[in-house]
């Protein structure tokens, strides 16, 4: 899922100082999962400025509302009859539910209250990591299931490199080296034989590199 | 044991201090309370193993935000001590309602600041 984790508070604030009413809006989609702009969050956040707000003297409005997705057109569509009434929303959606809500809503304001990481998993309660970096032509099944992409931090499609060390990567010593991984996956594979062949370049038109992507279904449209 | 702690001082009995959440110590101060501690039982005597350290990092997270929009991080606190401790509790109460008659009263209590449930 996508993981993000909120901005501070005084960015926010900074952006917000100047309006008299607020809406602090939430999607309990991915966001929610890594507790950065769920309904608990929604809840943190706008008790927050109301406090800093009300301590500053300022006759200020901050309401909440959560939604079940901020890249829904349909959920979005929940607020359509108030949010009219707002100065702006601080969405803590992940940064397409962010840009979602600009293109649906665009006379108003709404301000990120999160800073969209990345694809991830959760390890453990608290505790997210990096797994995917939606390149666009998935290349697990030549690497054992682990992401060279994702997972090495040159991205090199032919690891390791010079600064893996005992397992782990050369920019910190609690990063694994995405290749020690692979290799010793592969390993336990006995499928070893595959280093043996060098893998191509690959192709990023996928990825960035070929500019904002789209995704059409045919058969899944009306 | 008829112990004295300030009358101000209202009691929110929880099974576990595992329970208690940021939003919980954040409302009662967005509603006026002056401060706020949480009374754990003593670490390492928790019932449920980890409540008491969970509310610790709460709590510990909840000063982090008060500072952030600067309040006094010290009008939340957590203590810990057993259910037997009568007296003590008695003496937490009257240390932080001292410490919190320094800071003064909320000032977020009475503002202006409102909240109308949108959705």
């Amino acid at each position: 899922m996508i993981m993000a984790k909120p901005k501070p508070i005084e960015e926010i604030i900074n952006e917000i100082k100047g309006f008299d009413k607020i809406l602090v809006a939430g999607c309990n989609g991915c966001v929610a999962v890594c507790e950065a702009g769920g309904l608990k969050e929604v809840e943190i956040l706008a008790s927050a400025l109301r406090m800093y707000f009300g301590n500053q003297h300022k006759n200020m409005q901050i309401d909440e509302v959560s939604l079940t997705r901020q890249c829904d057109k349909e959920y979005l569509a929940e607020i359509k009859d108030r949010i009219g009434s707002y100065d702006a929303v601080v969405s803590i959606a992940c940064g397409a539910g962010v840009q979602f809500m600009t293109e649906m809503y665009n006379t108003k304001r709404i301000y990120p209250g999160v800073n969209t990481c990345f694809i991830g998993v959760t390890e453990e309660k608290g505790v997210w990591t990096e797994r995917c970096q939606a390149c666009g032509e998935c290349i697990l099944a030549r690497t054992g299931g682990i992401c060279p992409i994702a997972r090495c931090s040159k991205r090199i499609l032919n690891g390791p490199c010079g600064g893996s060390s005992n397992g782990k990567c050369e920019i910190d010593k609690d990063v694994p080296c995405g290749w020690q991984l692979i290799y010793e996956r592969l390993k336990e594979l006995g499928e070893l034989k595959r280093f043996e062949e060098p893998v191509s370049p690959k192709d990023w038109a996928t990825s960035r590199d070929g500019g904002p992507r789209k995704l059409v279904k045919e058969d899944s449209q009306i | 044991m008829r112990l004295n702690y300030p009358v101000g001082i209202r009691i929110v009995k929880l099974p576990c201090t595992g329970r208690v959440a940021v939003i919980h110590l954040l409302k009662a101060l967005e509603k006026g309370a002056d401060g706020v501690f949480v009374a754990g039982c003593m670490e390492g005597d928790c019932r449920y193993q980890a409540g008491n350290l969970r509310a610790k990092k709460r709590v510990a997270y909840v000063r982090q935000l008060l500072q952030s929009i600067g309040m006094e991080p010290e009008r939340v606190a957590m203590y810990n001590l057993s259910s037997g401790e009568g007296p003590r509790f008695a003496e937490i109460s009257r240390e932080m309602a001292e410490k919190v008659r320094q800071f003064g009263p909320n000032p977020v209590k009475g503002k202006g600041v409102r909240k109308e449930k949108a959705a």
